[in-house]
């Protein structure tokens, strides 16, 4: 029998009488790190991620996504500032802010020798839970990320995407109620990915909190309600996905056209670029919208044979706010 | 109340861990020193003739045992905790609620138990070339856990030190292994012009060994009382400096 994700959650966590429920999942007040060699790696930012949400941390390399998710898995030492994990300070209640994260890192860090049932196992135990429910609940996460089958395999002879999913399952090991993936799909094929991401929808719907950094801003957009951009150690944008993508002024388009061109329409608010002979790029401003364009275009006897996205439009405002950002820094 | 089933999987898969590679960690300290029995103990033995009032072989078997016991504890924690560190696998210890005297213990014990297991399996191949003296049975139980204690406790600080694995072959190559042969395992001190007798006696080791001779023998080169409190003042120390680094976060945090 399958155990719901919040049960078990409730099974870890009611060792703790002062549980608080419905809360913020995180809170981070004027968090700030600088590295022994000088490098402000987070200057101060504040940032807050509510109970049940599915929420992105994206940012250039570098930017502090990767201190601001050590710091909040004691893996690195803050400077200053405050963070709290459903309530628990990180100061003060250590223990219980490390019960109730599960962190996947961004690079492979398990033993490769052990077996993938041993891994996740050992990690259960790290966090108090006896082995036999350790086994018990191995099991179901093994299973629910198709490694069941591969249980007594040394973890060094799995795939890349398997041990992407052997990640997750270890971190799910003592059912967090907060689960932060540090670009879990890197380098993980579309159809492992895209079950990756099923796999992590229904637990967010089952009650996990999740933050998730990405490079691929496709699963940002399909994941994530809320979201927070960081630049060299700033947050440069937190708001939810809807009203982050409705600030888009312009949006791009690839056309495909029946018969090559030779001189394009000069058309009065859009901005065509050519390709090659029959592809062209567009810039539609969001007032205009895209139904004029194709009516302009019949008019000059241009057909339009196919259209699509030239890029996903987070990363079009991703790249936008980064651009903007260095050209701050330069001037 | 302290996680101790966190405690309880860490001491699992240490030991899991040395008992699964067995002929990497147990066969070869079983090979070596059957080796020393047979070279020093046999054919050059023979010659040598008595050493402190006992055959050269049985006056050598308690510091082969302990030299066993000294390179395993150390090498086990060493090679240990440096691969979690490099491979990053101890960051699955430091963002669960494991204190750090937590992973000092099971990583630790790890090694005592190895240490013990080699040290059990080097006495009875003893036995198979001497009958053994156990003169002071207690004193040979309390050296083998604090000398195996001891290093494992310094096999665990080499590691959280270490940034390569050379880092953690130069202190076992170059200082443990001089200090060890130069401990007294094969001769008495006494034997020494007085300027090394004196300059040995800085040897820490030399201690550990006389300790452990006594229990077996009931001879020793030095105060068995001196040689107690140095032994139990190095494992405060050095446990103390290890708490003190994990507390920090040294070698192991940015």
């Amino acid at each position: 029998m399958r155990i719901h994700q919040a049960d078990w959650v409730l099974y870890f966590t009611d060792t703790y009488p002062d549980n608080p429920i419905r809360m913020k999942a995180l809170c981070l007040r004027q968090l700030r790190k600088v590295y022994k060699n000088g490098f402000e790696a987070l200057k101060g930012i504040d940032l807050e991620v509510q109970e049940g949400d599915f929420f992105a941390l994206l940012g250039p390399n570098g930017a502090g996504k990767s201190t601001t998710i050590g710091i909040v898995s004691s893996l690195v030492n803050k400077t200053s500032g405050e963070v709290s994990v459903f309530g628990y300070d990180l100061d003060r209640q250590l223990g219980a802010v490390k019960r109730s994260i599960g962190l996947v890192p961004q690079e492979v860090n398990f033993s490769q020798f052990d077996s993938a049932l041993e891994i996740v196992v050992h990690q259960a135990g790290y966090y108090g839970v006896r082995r036999k429910h350790a086994l018990r609940r191995a099991e179901e996460c093994l299973e629910a990320l198709g490694l069941w089958d591969k249980r007594f395999q040394p973890s060094r002879q799995l795939s890349g995407g398997m041990k992407r999913r052997l990640m997750i399952a270890r971190a799910l090991a003592h059912a967090p109620r907060l689960l932060i993936l540090d670009e879990p799909t890197a380098g993980v094929d579309i159809e492992i990915r895209r079950s990756m991401w099923e796999y992590l929808r229904r637990l967010n719907r089952e009650g996990t909190t999740i933050i998730l950094t990405t490079h691929y801003l496709e699963e940002a957009e399909s994941l994530c309600r809320n979201i927070a951009i960081i630049d060299h150690g700033t947050i440069v944008e937190h708001s939810d996905m809807g009203s982050l993508l409705a600030k888009m002024d312009t949006q791009s388009f690839i056309l495909e056209l029946r018969r090559p061109v030779e001189n394009l329409p000069s058309l009065s608010g859009y901005r065509l670029t050519p390709i090659d002979e029959r592809t062209i790029a567009v810039d539609v401003p969001a007032d205009l919208g895209i139904h004029g364009l194709f009516e302009i275009l019949t008019l000059h006897g241009v057909e339009v044979v196919s259209l699509r996205n030239a890029s996903n439009r987070l990363e079009q405002f991703f790249m936008k706010l980064v651009d903007a950002g260095r050209a701050e820094r330069t001037s | 109340m302290p996680n101790l089933i966190a405690l309880q999987t860490l001491l699992f898969k240490e030991i899991y861990r040395f008992l699964r590679i067995w002929p990497q960690t147990l066969l070869p300290s079983a090979v070596t020193t059957s080796l020393y029995f047979l070279i020093f103990g046999r054919l050059i033995g023979g010659r040598v003739g008595a050493m402190g009032g006992f055959d050269y072989m049985d006056y050598i078997v308690p510091g082969v045992i302990l030299m066993s016991v000294i390179t395993n504890a150390y090498s086990n924690v060493v090679s240990s905790f440096y691969s979690s560190k490099f491979q990053r696998n101890v960051e699955e210890l430091l963002i669960a609620p494991v204190p750090g005297w937590m992973i000092l213990t099971g990583y630790v014990g790890g090694g005592v138990v190895r240490g013990i297991a080699v040290g059990i399996v080097v006495m009875g191949i003893s036995a198979t070339f001497t009958d053994l003296h156990f003169e002071h049975p207690p004193m040979i139980v309390l050296v083998f856990a604090l000398t195996a204690t001891l290093f494992a406790l310094a096999g665990f600080l080499n590691a959280l030190f270490a940034n390569s694995f050379d880092d953690i072959s130069i202190i076992p190559n170059f200082v443990l292994t001089p200090l060890v042969y130069l401990g007294g395992v094969f001769y008495s001190i006494d034997l020494l012009p007085e300027l090394w007798r004196r300059v040995s006696l800085g040897n820490p080791i030399l201690y550990m060994i006389n300790a452990f001779r006594y229990g077996f023998l009931g001879v020793s080169d030095v105060g068995i009382e001196r040689a107690l409190i140095i032994i139990v003042g190095f494992i405060v120390v050095l446990m103390l400096w290890a708490l003190w680094l994990l507390k920090r976060g040294t070698g192991l945090k940015s």
